[in-house]
C-alpha cells in the first residue's frame, strides 16, 4: 500500500542521542544528489530509501495531493520494468517495499536481504528517470486514490474533523491542504499536470538518498553512482515562501456526521525544530501525553472519566511553522463542554505552574529511551537520518539533542504561556448524528 | 540445528538446558529452558543496543472464559497494571513512564502477552514491576469499575469504523458458539456480569508458570538473566491447571448475507467462512495459495485484478486466520458504495479461478521466493525475535523451526495448492457482510 502519513503520532520515537549516532558515511554524487551510508551488520538486511524534497506544501493551487497522486504513479511501472513489476521483483527476492508522501517531502524504502539491496539503486534510478505516466493507468489510479480518500477521511468521522481543524487553523499556508489533497482537485488533475511535476522535481540535485544495513558503504556508493550518476542534475526549483499571518482570536468549527461519540481536537500555531522553542514544545507535549502518568491521561481518563482518549500531539519536524495539537475522544456519559473545559484547565495549570523537576526528567528519559529503542530497526534509524536531512542536515541531530538536554521547568511554562493561548487556538468539535435505520 | 544438547546451567534455577545452536544466517541464538517450576524460558542474546525486549504468553484467553461473562480474559490483562498489592494505578505507570520503558498486557483469542521493553540499565526496577503486576495484582473494585466503562465506551466509538463492524459481524456469524465468535472486549451486559472475585478465580488459575512461556531478547546475558529470573519470579509456584471444557466447533455450512445500514460513501465487504487451525497440516500449502490469491500484495490476483486493473479499490486482500482451534479465510475489501457488486463479482472469479486451474509456474515459485526469503525480515529487531520465539513455542512448531520453514514452502506443489483451493474455499456457502450506504448498493445476491 502507499500510505500517505498524515497523523505523524510516532515521531517521539525518532529522536536522536549523542551516544547513539551511528558512523554515518556522507556522499554527494556529481549530479548533485546526497547519499548517506549507515553500517549496522548485526542483520543480513538493509533498506534503500530515496527521499524526494516535495510534498503537498509545494503543489500548485487547484492540485492537491497531485505528491501523493505522482507516489501512486512511481508504482505504474517504466519502459524497462512494467506496471507494478518493481514491486513484484521487490517481492520475489523476499523484500518489502513502500512509499509515503508527506507535506514536505516524499520517501520510497525497499527492505531487502543485504546482499539484494542493489537491485533497488537499478530500481530507483529507473524510475526517477523514465516513469511512463500511462493515460490509461493514470485515470485507473486516480480512482484508487480517490477510494483511498473516502477510506481515510470521508468516512472516518474523527479524521474528517481533524482536516476540517487544520483547514481552518491555516489560511495562507499550504500545510492547510491534506496530503491526499481535496476530492475535486483529485478529480480534475490530469496527466500532463503530473508529468511536469514528475519533471520538475523528481531529479538528482532534489534527491536525498539513504543506505543503512548490512553493507559496506564504500561498495554500495559505487552502485548508486553506476546507477545514478548519469542521470542530469535538473534544474533546481526555489521553494516558495509561506507565513502564516498570526492568528488574533480562536476560531472554532463543527462537524456534525453520523458517529456515536463526540471528538474534540484542538490545534495552537507553533514553530518547528531547530527553532529555539521547540524543544521545550517537545518536553511539554510529553509531560502532558507521554504515557498513562502524563497529565491528560491522568486528568481527563482516570480522575474524571470524561474521556476514553486524550492526547497531544507535537512534532517540530516540519519545514515551516505547523501545529501543536490536542485530541480528546469523549466518554459515553460526557458533556463535550466539559471536556473541553477540562481540557482547558490543563492547559491553564500548564501556563500558570512549573511543573515538577521529576516531570521534566521523565520524558527526557521517555525521548531518549526511544531513540535507542527506534535504533534496533534499521527502518527508523533511516528515515531518522533523512527528516534531519530535511531540516539542513543528519549533523542538526546532535544539537537536537543538546537542545532537549538543557529545557528546564521555566521553558516549558514560557512556551505554554506562549503558544498555548486562547486566540492561537482552532477548535473542532464533532457532533455525533444519528441515522434513521 | 536437529541436535539438542543437553548440559546444566550455572543458575541453580535452571533444572536443565536445552541448546538450540544458532542458525548463522539468520544469527538467532536461543537458548530454551523450562525451569523446574515449568516455566519455559527462550532467551537470545544480543549486545548491539542496549536495551531487553521481554514477551511473556501466558495460555489464558478468550477460549477459557465462559460465554456469559465475555470479557473476563481481557478484563484481567487490562487490570493487571491497575494495582498490585505493593502498587497502586498511578505508582506503576509513573514508575514505567519514568525510565522510558513500555508495559503492555494483551489478551487474545487463545492467550495473554504481557511485554516489556526496556533500556539494560533499567532491568532490575523493570523485571520488580513486571513480576510485581504478573503475580501480585489486587483487581481494586474501583479500577474494575473504571475500566469496565471504559471498554463499554471504546466498543461503542469503535461502531463508528465500519471495518469493525463488518468483522464483528463475520465473526459471529461464521464461529457460532465457539468463543471466537464474540469480541475479546466482550460486550457491555456479559462486563456487567464479571465480578472482581471472576478476575482474581481466573488469574490464579491461568497465571502459573506452568502454563506460561518466557521469551526475551536483547542486552542480557544468560547469568545475568538467570539471577534476575531466579530474584523476580523464582516464587511463583507452579500449580495444577483448571479443567476446561472446551467447546466443539459446530461446522455448518450455510450461505449468509448480511447488510448493515450506514451513512459511508464505501462499502466495506467481508466475505469468507470457516478456515483452518494453525496445526493443521496443510498450514504452508494454504499460506503459498494465499499469497497468490490475496496475501501477497501488489503481487496477489485480488490485488491485480480489482485495484491495478479495475481502480476499485484501495485495500483488498484474503487471508487465513490460523488461531489455535480453528481459523477464518475471509477475504476484505472497500469500495465506493456503487462498485460493490463488481468487486464482490470479481471477488468470486478470482475464487473460482484459483479452484479451478493451477497456478502458474511463475506465481508459485514466486510465492516462495517472497515467504522464504521474507523470512529473516521477521527476525530483524529484538521485540520481533522476543515475539517470534513465543509464538513458535506456544504453536508447538518446533526448536528446528526456523531451520526447516524453508524446507516446508518450498515442497508445496502446484497440485497441493489445486487441493487446498478446494479443500478449504467454499465458492457457494459463505458470508457476505456489507456496510454501506445500502440505497446505493445493488447487491446480486
Amino acid at each position: 500500500m502507499k500510505y500517505c502519513r498524515i497523523f505523524i503520532a510516532f515521531f517521539f520515537m525518532l529522536f536522536p542521542s549523542l551516544s547513539y549516532t551511528a558512523d554515518v558515511h556522507e556522499y554527494t554524487l556529481d549530479n548533485g544528489a546526497k547519499v548517506l551510508v549507515v553500517e549496522e551488520h548485526k542483520a543480513p538486511v538493509a533498506t534503500f530509501q530515496i527521499w524526494y524534497r516535495v510534498g503537498s506544501r509545494d503543489e500548485p493551487a487547484g492540485q492537491s495531493g497531485i505528491s501523493h497522486l505522482l507516489e501512486h504513479m512511481m508504482f505504474k511501472g517504466t519502459p524497462r520494468y512494467g506496471p507494478s513489476v518493481l514491486s513484484k521483483i521487490v517481492q520475489k527476492n523476499g523484500g518489502t517495499n513502500n512509499a509515503y508522501t508527506t507535506k514536505d517531502y516524499t520517501a520510497y524504502f525497499e527492505i531487502l536481504a543485504s546482499d539484494r539491496i542493489t537491485l533497488a539503486t537499478e530500481l530507483e534510478a529507473d524510475r526517477m528517470r523514465n516513469l511512463l505516466l500511462d493515460q490509461k493507468e493514470f485515470t485507473s489510479e486516480k480512482n484508487v486514490v480517490m477510494e483511498e480518500r473516502r477510506l481515510r477521511y470521508e468516512d472516518d468521522p474523527q479524521n474528517s474533523l481533524f482536516e476540517e481543524v487544520v483547514a481552518m487553523a491555516l489560511k495562507v499556508h499550504p500545510y492547510q491542504r491534506p496530503v491526499i489533497g481535496w476530492m475535486s482537485d483529485l478529480q480534475s488533475i490530469g496527466r500532463d499536470d503530473l508529468a511536469s511535476y514528475y519533471q520538475k522535481y523528481y531529479a538528482p540535485w532534489n534527491t536525498l538518498i539513504i543506505v543503512v544495513g548490512d553493507v559496506e558503504s564504500d561498495a554500495i556508493v559505487e552502485k548508486i553512482r553506476a546507477s545514478f550518476e548519469d542521470i542530469p542534475a535538473g534544474q533546481p526549483v526555489k521553494k516558495i515562501p509561506f507565513t502564516e499571518p498570526e492568528q488574533r482570536g480562536e476560531r472554532r468549527v463543527l462537524l456534525k456526521k453520523e458517529a456515536e461519540l463526540p471528538f474534540l481536537v484542538a490545534a495552537y500555531h507553533v514553530p518547528g525544530f531547530p527553532q529555539e522553542d521547540s524543544y521545550a514544545l517537545e518536553v511539554l507535549n510529553l509531560i502532558l501525553s507521554g504515557g498513562k502518568s502524563s497529565r491528560l491521561y491522568q486528568s481527563l481518563v482516570y480522575e474524571k472519566k470524561v474521556a476514553l482518549s486524550a492526547s497531544a500531539d507535537y512534532s517540530g519536524f516540519y519545514r515551516d511553522p505547523y501545529l501543536f495539537f490536542f485530541f480528546v475522544a469523549a466518554s459515553t456519559s460526557a458533556d463535550i463542554g466539559d471536556v473541553e473545559d477540562y481540557l482547558n484547565q490543563e492547559i491553564e495549570t500548564m501556563r500558570k505552574s512549573l511543573p515538577s523537576e521529576k516531570e521534566i526528567q521523565k520524558a527526557k528519559n521517555q525521548i531518549e529511551s526511544s531513540f535507542i529503542m527506534g535504533q534496533d530497526s534499521i527502518y527508523l534509524q533511516a528515515m531518522q537520518y533523512g527528516l534531519f536531512e530535511m531540516l539542513g542536515g543528519w549533523r542538526l541531530m546532535d544539537r537536537y539533542l543538546d537542545g532537549i538536554r538543557k529545557v528546564t521547568g521555566e521553558d516549558v511554562r514560557r512556551v505554554a504561556q506562549k503558544y498555548l493561548r486562547e486566540e492561537n487556538r482552532t477548535v473542532g468539535i464533532l457532533i455525533p448524528q444519528k441515522r434513521d435505520h | 540445528m536437529r541436535t539438542f544438547i543437553l548440559s546444566v546451567s550455572a543458575c541453580i534455577l535452571f533444572l536443565a538446558v536445552v541448546t538450540m545452536p544458532a542458525d548463522h544466517a539468520l544469527a538467532v541464538d536461543v537458548t530454551r529452558t523450562r525451569l523446574p517450576n515449568g516455566l519455559i524460558v527462550l532467551h537470545s542474546e544480543n549486545h548491539n543496543l542496549p536495551i531487553v525486549m521481554i514477551t511473556l504468553v501466558v495460555k489464558a484467553g478468550q477460549i477459557h472464559e465462559p460465554a456469559e461473562k465475555a470479557g473476563t480474559a481481557n478484563l484481567v490483562a487490562e487490570l493487571l497494571a491497575e494495582g498490585t498489592i505493593n502498587r497502586s494505578s498511578k505508582i506503576i505507570s509513573e514508575q514505567v513512564d519514568f525510565i522510558g520503558a513500555s508495559l503492555n498486557a494483551t489478551a487474545g483469542a487463545d492467550f495473554t502477552t504481557i511485554s516489556l521493553s526496556i533500556l539494560k540499565k533499567d532491568l532490575p526496577v523493570g523485571f520488580e514491576i513486571f513480576s510485581d503486576i504478573l503475580l501480585k495484582p489486587t483487581f481494586p473494585e474501583s479500577e474494575m469499575t473504571r475500566v469496565k466503562e471504559r471498554i463499554k465506551g471504546i466498543l461503542k466509538q469503535r461502531e463508528e469504523d465500519p471495518s469493525f463492524l463488518a468483522e464483528r459481524e463475520f465473526k459471529q456469524v461464521v464461529f457460532g458458539n465457539h468463543p471466537y465468535a464474540r469480541l475479546t472486549e466482550g460486550s457491555s451486559s456479559s462486563l456487567d456480569l464479571i465480578t472482581r472475585e471472576d478476575l482474581k478465580r481466573f488469574h490464579a488459575g491461568y497465571f502459573v508458570p506452568n502454563n506460561a512461556i518466557f521469551s526475551v531478547s536483547g542486552d542480557i546475558t544468560s547469568d545475568e538473566l538467570g539471577a534476575l529470573l531466579s530474584k523476580y519470579l523464582g516464587n511463583w509456584e507452579m500449580k495444577q491447571l483448571p479443567e476446561n471444557n472446551s467447546l466443539e466447533l459446530e461446522t455448518r455450512r450455510i450461505k449468509k448475507v448480511i447488510k448493515i445500514n450506514k451513512d459511508l460513501t464505501q462499502a466495506n465487504i467481508v466475505l469468507g467462512h470457516l478456515g483452518i487451525s494453525r496445526e493443521n497440516p496443510d498450514y504452508y500449502a494454504v499460506s503459498v495459495m494465499n499469497y497468490i490469491l490475496g496475501g501477497g500484495g501488489f503481487s496477489s490476483r485480488l490485488m491485480q485484478s480489482i485495484r491495478d486493473e479495475k481502480g476499485l479499490a484501495y485495500d483488498v486482500h484474503s487471508f487465513f486466520e490460523a488461531l489455535k482451534q480453528a481459523g477464518t479465510f475471509e477475504v476484505g475489501v472497500q469500495t465506493k458504495n456503487e462498485s460493490a457488486s463488481t468487486a464482490i463479482a470479481d471477488i468470486h472469479r478470482q475464487l473460482e479461478l484459483i479452484r479451478k486451474e493451477p497456478v502458474s509456474d511463475e506465481e508459485l515459485s514466486e510465492a516462495k521466493s517472497y515467504l522464504t526469503g521474507s523470512f529473516r525480515r521477521r527476525l530483524d529487531t529484538n521485540r520481533k525475535i522476543a515475539d517470534f520465539l513465543a509464538a513458535v513455542e506456544f504453536y508447538e512448531l518446533g526448536g528446528d523451526y526456523v531451520d526447516k520453514y524453508a524446507g516446508y514452502v518450498n515442497a508445496v506443489t502446484k497440485e497441493d495448492i489445486l487441493r487446498v483451493a478446494r479443500k478449504y474455499i467454499d465458492p457457494d456457502n459463505y458470508v457476505l457482510i456489507v456496510v454501506a450506504d445500502q440505497k446505493k448498493v445493488v447487491l446480486e445476491e
